[in-house]
């Protein structure tokens, strides 16, 4: 098993280039709202979800099953 | 559709790449000197790479019918060494003469140090008197908010001409400065260290397609010269046009690299204004 340090100094820059793709696609969708809609975002249980993953992952006083609960997150009922 | 590859390192990549280049639309890529993973010891070193990509690999290239372009410099990296440096510059003039260098790159900041400054300033003094184009490296990762703003300072203090500067690798946090200053700015596509296919098409539909130039850069590290169709791809897919397509892959090229009339390819119009 690799220590902290090995995880963080394997994983750092994949990790950042992840987030960031997830930044400039929730830009992406803010721009994609016409101009003068009611509504800033649409309302799609796919956003929600995303957001609702994003919450999850800020978390840092939880247990080490975030990519279970993520895929659960993601599921239909059972 | 005909794509020109405007910052691309052929001498770290196999023939392979030529012909699957060639393949898929490039007619002409521009190869900048740069770091070779060392540090090199001695001066002549560095004027067999120049002569590496102004004489050998246009020949590669050829054999695929695609053109290949060259820039000579003392990468951002080995700057930090000024004696070596410097003796490579006293040099660099003779490869301005060759048919197809054009112009002095990539330069820039690597750490953006004392040494590094010195060299950077040099080498665009020895741009300006031999009246050649300019390509500058901002630096990677954490440094280039740091690097990029220097690179400017460096730059308002010279008497360049913006118009023949193309500031290379910026990202959405280091874009809006050099492009209203008047530069050329560059999107490098890499796997996972600089910018995406993805985030490079929002920043074109964000800013606009007048002078900027989007490349794979391509080197011995983790990168991949098909990137830059990925992100070709992404534009068409996003109902950009044929034309609006060639403006940025094909055209912006043609008219940054071809104020150096070494670089003769003209901008295509397959669509009525």
């Amino acid at each position: 098993m690799l220590t902290p340090a090995e995880v963080l100094n394997a994983c750092f820059l994949e990790t950042r280039c992840q987030l960031l793709e997830i930044g400039a696609m929730l830009d992406r969708l803010d721009r994609a709202v016409a101009p003068g809609a009611a509504t800033k975002r649409p309302a799609d249980e796919r956003l929600a979800k995303i957001y609702q993953s994003l919450a999850l992952l800020a978390d840092r006083e939880t247990t080490p099953d975030r990519a279970e609960r993520l895929l659960n997150l993601f599921s239909d009922p059972a | 559709m005909q794509i020109i590859q405007p910052h691309y390192h052929g001498i770290a990549r196999t023939t392979q790449d030529y012909e699957r280049m060639a393949m898929s639309g490039v007619v002409a890529v521009a190869e900048p000197a740069f770091w070779a993973g060392f540090d090199r010891k001695y001066p002549e070193t560095f004027l067999d790479y120049f002569r590496q990509i102004s004489e050998f690999e246009p020949t590669r290239a050829a054999q695929y019918g695609i053109r290949h372009f060259c820039w000579v410099a003392v990468n951002p990296k080995e700057a930090e060494n000024p004696p070596l440096s410097r003796e490579v510059l006293r040099h660099m003039p003779e490869f301005f003469q060759k048919p197809t260098v054009l112009g002095v790159g990539e330069i820039g900041f690597h750490k953006t140090t004392r040494n590094e400054e010195e060299i950077f300033e040099a080498q665009i003094e020895l741009a300006l008197e031999h009246n050649q184009l300019i390509l500058i490296h901002t630096p990677h990762l954490q440094d280039k908010v740091r690097g990029t703003k220097r690179t400017l300072e460096v730059l308002a203090h010279l008497r360049v001409d913006p118009q023949r500067v193309w500031i290379d690798h910026v990202e959405e946090h280091t874009i809006r400065a050099p492009l209203d200053a008047g530069y050329w700015v560059g999107f490098t596509l890499y796997p996972i260290t600089k910018c995406s296919p993805k985030r490079a098409v929002d920043m074109l539909e964000k800013y606009g397609t007048e002078r900027i130039l989007v490349n794979s850069s391509a080197d011995w590290g983790p990168s991949d010269p098909f990137t830059l169709q990925e992100c070709i791809r992404e534009f068409r897919r996003r109902q950009h046009t044929l034309q609006e397509t060639l403006e940025v892959f094909h055209n912006n090229p043609c008219r940054f690299l071809g104020q150096c009339p070494k670089f003769d390819i003209q901008p295509i119009r397959v669509e009525a204004a």
